[in-house]
């Protein structure tokens, strides 16, 4: 990597005070949270802004809280390793946790927010190099060149969702809040994910995440975050499978939510897979029958670490395992 | 230590093991001991050697206070950037850097132009120039060096410069440099194809051991390439002086020959260039020969006259490479029933990246240890090394015998399976013999391989286990042996390949000068201790002066695993001179004969009535004043060793190590995932001069091992290195990393200091064949190519139940056509 080159750096108090900081810079602006994303992308020239709008002193970001009614509330700045140790979190939403804690090494998740986490810029091996090595390659569309390297035919650039939380928060059936110059508006995050490598959020360029909201769970809510990775520690997931269920008393599954990760520009979602739970006892046959919905919906393209029929193949492998970890009896 | 932790003289006798608490990763530790083949040198035991302790310079080293090169700033200095080629392979038709120049804060530039001075590490392939003249051979090789006020203007500046190519085809495997077809890199009228080196090597009757073996054996293996990784980038800070003398400050393991080549490329006096090499964080072979930007740096800082520095990026450290070759095999081995080997045919087909480096040695040793394990009473070795348009390969632990140890063992335990032979049993039945000459000349003095092995398979209850677990569990062994350094140097003399000089004080402080580079292997901590065990002081009193060629005498540099044997021999032989005048004084005051004087503790004493004795500082005077300033030289040359046949000098050293490793996996079925459970490995040392030294060079070993056996690999892309960076190049982390037992086994050499082999590399090379061996016993079926993936783990077990995909198979190009003359 280059070194990090002179910017100005804008100390946001509030998250009202990013906004109008963003707004008074306009495009050469970025916030910043943890950095364990942007500084990296800075050093590699990916962005190469003027002023740096930081996050971290906005006190009224740093929160979690857990109500009765209204559920989970995470404020954008929360640490991934906050998330992970805090006992409300392993207890309700225990995917949530799994994937926190699963994200790179302990140093990056006490730094890392769940804010900068649902921004996390999408990911592909041809474009996450310093400049030069782009360079040599002749760039590709999503920074400083016109076709896709991956899927040259693609109008579209095709980089990877590499988010652990992303697909979870969709499972849970996620909502976020934004804050922009009209105002505040909270939004289902399956709508927040757009599958475009490039333009990745429904969110506008003056606009911050302020928060994230999760409902509070139904009774009998089971949930299960897996994921595929080369090393134990460190790696971006190469595949990832959050599932959310509900059953009734009886131990039929009343509800589903199944979200492949790392094999689109988004969370993927498999309503495939629902069907196939939904109405049943979660039988080994009814799990199977969900894989396999996973495994059809998943794509994956040759921009990740690992080979594409590896990564597919793992992909039913991993979403039975995720909905069995889900049925376990606990 | 302190003082009163030195042992009483009486009880020092060859002390035992160690009872260290047990670290996370490290379980235990143990130290197999034979009883010397010889008396020990000094006969009062020994009171340093084989003590377990931190190294001497951790705690600058884990503290911040060492400096490296990098560290280094000076007043008025300068930044180096390097313009690197965007193009794999491409004639170069014009470079202007007008518009570089022109930038506030650029001072100079140059291009190859400036020094069209050829070089190359071995006095056979001088094919490098410091950056490329009118052709570019890897994406990443040098063509320009700005310096500037400051980095970010150097980097700016880069951008500014224009070149224009005319691009060639790129060679990009060993296939494709085999054709006629494509330009070659570096034009040979006595080929058509990017053949670099040739080597075809036949001992004993080869015919007729195949013709009298009752099985032959007959597979293709691959080895992926792999890089070093330390954790230190390559810096270089080069001053030249008003005094018109260069010092440059570089991180290298080999200050002698940055100094020889610095001499010649820059066309100065080798006296008024200075090398010194400060701590190196870990090199691995990574930083064994000069480099570009190291020889910019100097050109730049005589032409400027400031102080020029230039640290790589880690990306710049993918492309100087150097790394393992990737390295494809066929190995035909004969034998008989009972698995006596009759005959083994190696060939070995090397892609060398872009230039020569050690390429050609690394050639040879692709097949000359093969006989240095097992009885081989017949051998025939064909070795052929291409160029191909990505970084340059080199040395990297293990230099060259890494590759075949894979194949060997891998096949070894293919033939005991087939034989129904145990794999332990059958590997110490065929193990060569202590004091023996292998069939390609090679002298073996002390070898420990059957101990090793015994060691390892027993710990492990390996027999118990191997071929009796679970599907999805297994366990693997392999066996290897390693040089203590080069027999022969890589440029012809016949001048000591290492000297020291030890100066005692009169205070009682001792100081050596050794020209060997600290790369965190231990350098300084084994020379103090053969220095503190000969004197009878302690560790601690010796201070270290290492890699500077105006203060130290030249040590040819820390790789080859050359550094205990020949260093240390050094060492050795300086301070027993120190000791033998040191002796003489006193022994004259106890009125009795220098051999009767014992050296231990801070003391000098009379062996015969040890109430006589001295401090240490009393002595150092006492010689003093009766023989003028105590300082003492010493040097070593390795005995002749090369048969007489042209490529013998590869191979031959004064004695080798030998290892045996013990790979415990799990195998997820479904995924292909391998869980290394834990690594025993048993290394044979000849002796163990610092216990905590040893295990650490061993768990490296293992560490780095495992990474090459599962994860790393070294792709390219449209002509680019796919992925030279930390993230996407695996490399364990400490979550992957198993518990590692060291079992330490002696074997007393008689040419090594105090009995000391190596540990810097051996132990590296069982680790990867060890693994493949258990993933082996773990899915029922060989994978033939590292690293050792989970696809392939799945694709192994689907085509062995003939379900679905068929695993590539390796192949071999066919035989290289003979050298046109
Ligand atoms: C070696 C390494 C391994 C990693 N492995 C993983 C992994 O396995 N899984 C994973 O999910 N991530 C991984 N990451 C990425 C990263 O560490 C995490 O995603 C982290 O949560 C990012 O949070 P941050 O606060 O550091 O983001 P930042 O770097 O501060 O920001 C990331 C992006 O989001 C934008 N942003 C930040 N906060 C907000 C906000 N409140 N509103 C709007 N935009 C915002 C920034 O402008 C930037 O574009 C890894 C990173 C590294 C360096
Ligand atoms: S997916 Fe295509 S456009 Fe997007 S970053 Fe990768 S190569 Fe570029």
């Amino acid at each position: 990597m280059h070194r990090l080159p002179p910017f100005r750096y804008e100390a946001a108090t509030s998250a009202a005070s990013a906004v109008q900081l963003l707004a008074a810079h306009g495009p050469d602006a970025l916030v910043v949270s943890g950095g364990t994303d942007l500084y990296a992308n800075i050093k590699q020239r990916l962005f190469t802004p003027k002023v740096v709008v930081g996050l971290r002193p906005a006190r009224d970001m740093h929160y979690l809280r857990f109500d009765q009614s209204r559920g989970l509330e995470i404020g954008a700045l929360t640490t991934l390793a906050r998330l992970a140790a805090e006992p409300v979190v392993c207890e309700r939403y225990p995917a949530l946790a799994e994937a926190a804690a699963s994200i790179s090494t302990p140093q990056l998740r006490t730094m890392g927010t769940i804010g900068g986490n649902v921004c996390l810029d999408t990911r592909c091996n041809y474009y996450n190099q310093n400049l030069d090595w782009r360079q040599a390659l002749g760039y590709c569309m999503k920074k400083d060149g016109d076709i896709c390297r991956v899927a040259p035919g693609s109008p579209k650039c095709v980089a990877v969702n590499s988010s652990d939380t992303a697909p979870v928060l969709q499972a849970y059936g996620a909502r976020i809040r934004l804050l922009g110059r009209s105002g505040e508006r909270e939004i289902d995050i399956a709508d927040f994910f757009m599958d475009d490598g490039m333009r990745a959020w429904a969110k506008q360029a003056d606009e911050i995440v302020t928060a994230i909201h999760l409902p509070v769970p139904a009774p009998n809510t089971v949930s299960a975050y897996r994921k595929l990775r080369l090393r134990n520690s460190f790696d971006f997931p190469i595949v990832g499978i959050a599932a959310v269920m509900q059953t009734d008393g009886g131990g039929r599954c009343t509800g589903a939510r199944v979200v492949l990760n790392a094999v689109a520009s988004k969370p993927l979602e498999s309503p495939g897979a629902a069907r196939a739970l939904v109405g049943t006892k979660l039988e080994p046959d009814a799990l199977d029958a969900a894989a396999d919905a996973a495994y059809a919906t998943g794509k994956p393209l040759d921009n990740t670490s690992g080979s594409i029929p590896y990564r597919k193949r793992m992909l039913r492998v991993f979403a039975r395992r995720t909905l069995e970890a889900c049925a376990a009896p606990r | 230590m302190r003082e009163q932790e030195l042992p009483s003289v009486s009880t020092a006798t060859n002390p035992d093991g160690d009872a260290r608490p047990l670290t996370s990763a490290v379980e235990a530790s143990s130290v197999l001991r034979r009883a010397p083949q010889y008396p020990p040198d000094k006969p009062e035991g020994f009171s340093v050697v084989g003590k377990a302790g931190p190294k001497l310079d951790s705690f600058t080293r884990v503290t911040g206070q060492d400096r490296f090169a990098d560290d280094i700033f000076l007043p008025n200095m300068l930044f180096g950037k390097m313009l690197r080629s965007t193009q794999a392979h491409a004639r170069i038709l014009r470079i202007d850097t007008s518009k570089a120049l022109a930038l506030p804060g650029v001072v100079a530039i140059v291009t190859g132009a400036d020094i069209p001075v050829r070089y190359g590490i071995l006095p056979s392939s001088p094919d490098e120039m410091v950056m490329a003249l009118d052709t570019v051979r890897y994406v990443g090789d040098p063509i320009a060096c700005v310096v500037a006020d400051d980095e970010l203007t150097a980097e700016e500046a880069l951008a500014l410069v224009q070149v224009e190519y005319e691009p060639l085809p790129a060679v990009m495997s060993i296939d494709e440099a085999l054709r006629t077809d494509l330009p070659q890199l570096h034009p040979n009228p006595r080929r058509t194809n990017n053949i670099h080196k040739e080597v075809h090597l036949e001992f004993g009757d080869v015919e007729a051991g195949f013709a009298s073996a009752d099985r032959i054996f007959e597979d293709e293996y691959f080895f992926e390439g792999t890089t070093h990784a330390p954790i230190e980038q390559h810096a270089v800070m080069a001053q030249y002086g008003a005094d018109q003398k260069l010092t440059l400050w570089a991180a290298t393991q080999t200050p002698h020959y940055l100094h020889r080549i610095a001499a010649a490329v820059l066309g100065m006096p080798a006296s008024q260039i200075r090398v010194i090499a400060p701590p190196v964080g870990g090199g691995f072979g990574g930083k064994t020969e000069p480099f570009a930007h190291e020889l910019a740096a100097a050109f730049l800082a005589r032409k400027t006259g400031r102080p020029v520095k230039i640290t790589l990026t880690r990306q710049e450290v993918f492309y100087a490479h150097r790394g393992r070759h990737p390295v494809r095999f066929k190995l035909k081995t004969g034998v008989k029933a009972d698995g006596t080997i009759t005959a083994i045919h190696l060939q070995s087909w090397l892609d060398g990246g872009a230039y020569g480096s050690y390429g050609v040695a690394t050639t040879y040793y692709t097949g000359a240890l093969t006989t240095v394990t097992y009885k081989v009473p017949a051998y025939k070795f064909d070795g052929c090394r291409v160029f191909t348009n990505k970084p340059p390969c080199g040395p990297k632990r293990g230099h060259g015998t890494t590759q075949p140890r894979f194949a060997l063992e891998n096949q070894l335990d293919k033939i005991a399976d087939a034989l129904g032979l145990d794999a332990a049993e059958y590997r110490k039945r065929i193990a060569v013999d202590p004091n023996s000459t292998t069939v390609n000349g090679l002298r073996v003095t002390s070898c420990g391989l059957r101990e090793c092995i015994d060691a390892a398979t027993e710990r492990t209850r390996y027999k118990e286990k191997r071929g009796k677990l679970a599907r999805g569990r297994g366990i693997g062994l392999a066996a290897s042996s390693y040089l203590c350094g080069a027999g022969l140097p890589i440029y012809w003399n016949a001048m000591p390949q290492s000297g020291a000089i030890v100066k005692v004080d009169r205070g009682g402080g001792v100081t050596v000068l050794s020209g060997t580079s600290e790369c965190g292997q231990g350098s300084t901590s084994m020379l103090a201790a053969i220095i503190a065990e000969t004197l009878g002081v302690d560790p601690s009193d010796v201070s270290v002066c290492y890699g500077d060629t105006d203060l130290t005498p030249v040590d040819l540099g820390s790789y080859s695993s050359r550094v205990t044997f020949m260093a240390g021999n050094a060492a050795r032989d300086a301070a027993s001179k120190a000791r033998h005048l040191i002796a003489q004084s006193a022994a004259e005051r106890f009125g009795v004969g220098p051999d009767r004087v014992g050296f231990a503790g801070r003391r000098v004493f009379d062996l015969g009535n040890r109430e006589r004795s001295m401090t240490f500082i009393e002595a150092a005077q006492l010689a003093e004043a009766r023989w003028g300033t105590i300082a003492c030289v010493g040097s070593y040359t390795p005995p002749k060793l090369a048969a007489e046949y042209k490529g013998s000098g590869v191979g031959p050293s004064p004695a080798y190590s030998y290892s045996a490793a013990v790979a415990e996996v799990a195998v997820d079925l479904e995924t292909g995932e391998i869980t290394v459970e834990k690594i025993t490995l048993a290394h044979d040392v000849g002796r163990c001069i610092n216990a905590t030294n040893v295990e650490g060079q061993i768990e490296g070993g293992v560490y780095m091992g495992l990474g090459e056996a599962l994860m790393e690999e070294w792709p390219f892309r449209a002509g680019e290195h796919k992925i030279p960076n930390l993230l996407d190049y695996k490399t364990p982390t400490s979550l992957d990393t198993p518990p590692i037992e060291a079992i330490i086994v002696e074997t007393d050499d008689k040419e090594g200091p105090f009995g000391a082999k190596e540990a810097g590399q051996g132990p590296l090379n069982p680790v990867i064949p060890a693994i493949a061996n258990a993933v082996a016993d773990a899915i029922r079926a060989r994978i033939h190519s590292t690293p050792i993936t989970p696809e392939k783990v799945l694709k192994a077990m689907d085509a062995a139940s003939g379900t679905t995909l068929r695993l590539k198979k390796v192949t071999t190009p066919s035989k290289p056509s003979p050298v046109p003359v």
